[in-house]
């Protein structure tokens, strides 16, 4: 088991550009581009010594109304947890408020596919090479994205059409080898 | 389940239809869900079936979706603990607990002993009732009607005590941040030990119904496997990782409470199938017992809330009798419990597994966001992979012994 601050060291030196700092009191790693993120993420669970086996969650937050000044507006951040060594890690990135774009890590954990169909949903970050990026809380008709600090929480909205899922089927029967 | 037996699955079914060719035109499409009673709450899936074999499924969620992290950015950190009751309203203290633990993290603020001492017996009664009614109503999925008494029955008598604690029996609202909302009632212990005979009692009924059941065994044995390495990829905690064999448990690993103090073991399954997950959830019922029955010992008077300003209220006579209790307690009520700022993330070994908050703290009476890192997420996320190439009546097992609670599920 690594300290936080061994762990911070060894994270640095493995990707060069790729991690700006190490800011809060409780161990949330920032890094640069999203470009390498992915790329970065799969060195995070196969490198021997850190070996983050599970992806725990991912939470998006709008920093908009932040107090502190934020380098973007949005931050998705990655929480891991290696059961091999018992160390865990926040990693955050900071997205752009007109186009928020990452590349999607559901190739490296089964559970990504889902957590980030939620960070779109409630967000609207896009996720890039993600198989199916629709919502999973809210419903197909919905607009707009409801945990943006300008969604107003009292705004209702009618939505009337049942979702038939008969598109997801669809792209599952085929890679079942169905015509 | 392995890859050989899937695929023998597939191809019986595909001789059934007297076609070499897999057509559509063979396939029936049934919606499972969202209102049927074998989901335990709202949950749909959408299944291609050939025969009653599930060809292809599709989970969706949300039907239960109401916004609690939205609310909670709208709402003072006192006012969030309700919210929680609704997330797995089977073990309701237990989500009151995991966010209160995160909030006085972010605080630092140290809470007194007794307040402990309850918090770990209420989890571990919650922790009790939470999987009487996992393996209970697993079994009745299963056509085992009878279990399902032996395990409501107990779990009625556990009510009975958390109504007598806290005035409600599922949206509990017990536990304050740096302390408890009221005391425990005078011959709590006696009432408690007496349940906890009444548990071991329907525990053993349940098992001794259906160990040798061969409709059980058949039923449950070698299917709906996930194994341990697909299991840590979907992000599975608690007992349903446990029983795929992989030893995890926050209060051994990262012990908070005093966990680490404790006498118990952790239980652990090898093959990762239903049965293991029903399984697992017996041996751990008789885990709680023991860290009650522990607890129920070092039960000591004192207070039941923290000295600490911050977030509680001064004493009645304070508050009436001099200028800086009344400040105090205007104060806490008006301007409510503000936190530095910051992001946290702290977990609690819940019912289903780690159950996780993270907070973004602004400053402000309000936080700036929670996420609820629920347990269920990932148990229903693997759920297409453990349906699909099996029958629908396991899928209905399955899901069960996964114990998808739609509360946390949707948030």
């Amino acid at each position: 088991m690594l300290t936080n601050t061994e762990l911070q060291e060894k994270i640095k030196s493995l990707l060069p550009g790729a991690v700006i700092g190490m800011t809060d009191t409780y161990g949330i790693v920032d890094v640069e581009t999203n470009q390498k993120l992915p790329q970065l993420i799969q060195i995070l669970r196969d490198d021997s010594s850190l070996k983050f086996d599970m992806l725990l969650d991912i939470v998006g937050v709008d920093y908009s109304e932040y107090p502190e000044d934020k380098p973007e507006r949005y931050g998705v951040i990655y929480h891991f947890k290696s059961l091999a060594h018992g160390h865990r890690l926040m990693v955050r990135i900071y997205l752009d408020e007109d186009e928020p774009e990452v590349g999607s890590i559901h190739d490296l954990y089964k559970n990504a596919n889902w957590l980030e169909r939620e960070v779109y949903d409630q967000y609207g970050v896009k996720f890039l090479n993600h198989p199916n990026l629709k919502r999973l809380l809210n419903h197909v008709q919905f607009v707009g994205h409801p945990l943006r600090k300008d969604y107003p929480i009292t705004r209702e909205q009618w939505l009337t059409e049942t979702d038939d899922l008969m598109d997801e089927m669809d792209v599952r029967l085929r890679e079942k080898g169905y015509r | 389940m392995s890859e050989v037996m899937q695929s023998q699955k597939e191809s019986n079914s595909s001789a059934l239809s007297f076609h070499t060719q897999k057509d559509r035109k063979d396939l029936v499409f049934v919606n499972f869900g969202p209102s049927h009673p074998a989901t335990h709450g709202t949950l749909r899936v959408l299944c291609a079936l050939d025969g009653e074999t599930i060809v292809a499924g599709i989970p969706e969620m949300g039907y239960l979706h109401r916004g609690f992290e939205k609310d909670c950015e709208v709402h003072p950190y006192t006012q969030c603990i309700p919210y929680t009751d609704r997330l797995n309203y089977l073990s309701a203290i237990m989500n009151n607990v995991g966010f209160c633990k995160a909030v006085e993290t972010m605080l630092n603020v140290e809470i007194p002993e007794r307040v402990i001492t309850i918090r770990v017996l209420m989890c571990e009664l919650n922790r009790i009732i939470d999987h009487l009614v996992c393996v209970g109503t697993n079994l009745v999925d299963l056509g085992a009607l009878t279990n399902f008494w032996y395990a409501f029955n107990p779990r009625e008598s556990v009510y009975n005590i958390l109504e007598k604690v806290c005035g409600a029996r599922l949206t509990s609202n017990y536990i304050r941040i740096g302390g408890l909302s009221r005391d425990l009632y005078p011959g709590f212990e006696t009432e408690v030990e007496a349940v906890l005979d009444e548990v071991m009692v329907g525990v053993e009924d349940m098992e001794k119904m259906i160990e040798n059941n061969r409709i059980f065994l058949e039923r449950t044995q070698n299917i709906g496997v996930l194994s341990a390495e697909d299991a840590i990829s979907f992000g599975w905690t608690g007992p349903t990782l446990r029983a795929s064999g992989v030893e995890s448990d926050l209060r051994k690993s990262e012990p908070y409470y005093g966990y680490e103090t404790y006498d118990f073991d952790i239980v652990l399954g090898s093959a990762g199938d239903t049965y293991d997950r029903i399984y697992v959830r017996f041996y751990e019922i008789r885990e709680s017992i023991k860290i009650i029955r522990q607890a129920l010992k070092r039960l000591k008077p004192g207070p039941i809330m923290t000295a600490d300003k911050r977030v509680a209220l001064p004493p009645k006579e304070m508050t009436y009798g001099n200028i800086e209790g009344l400040m105090n307690h205007f104060k806490n009520i008006m301007h409510g419990i503000l936190p530095p700022m910051g992001e946290i993330y702290d977990a609690t070994e819940a019912a289903n597994g780690e159950l996780g908050f993270h907070i973004v703290s602004d400053g402000g009476k309000n936080p700036y966001r929670v996420k609820c890192r629920a347990p269920s997420v990932m148990n229903y996320a693997a759920y297409q992979q453990l349906i699909e190439g099996g029958m629908i009546a396991d899928a209905i097992a399955i899901l069960g012994s996964i114990n998808v609670v739609a509360g946390e599920l949707d948030r």
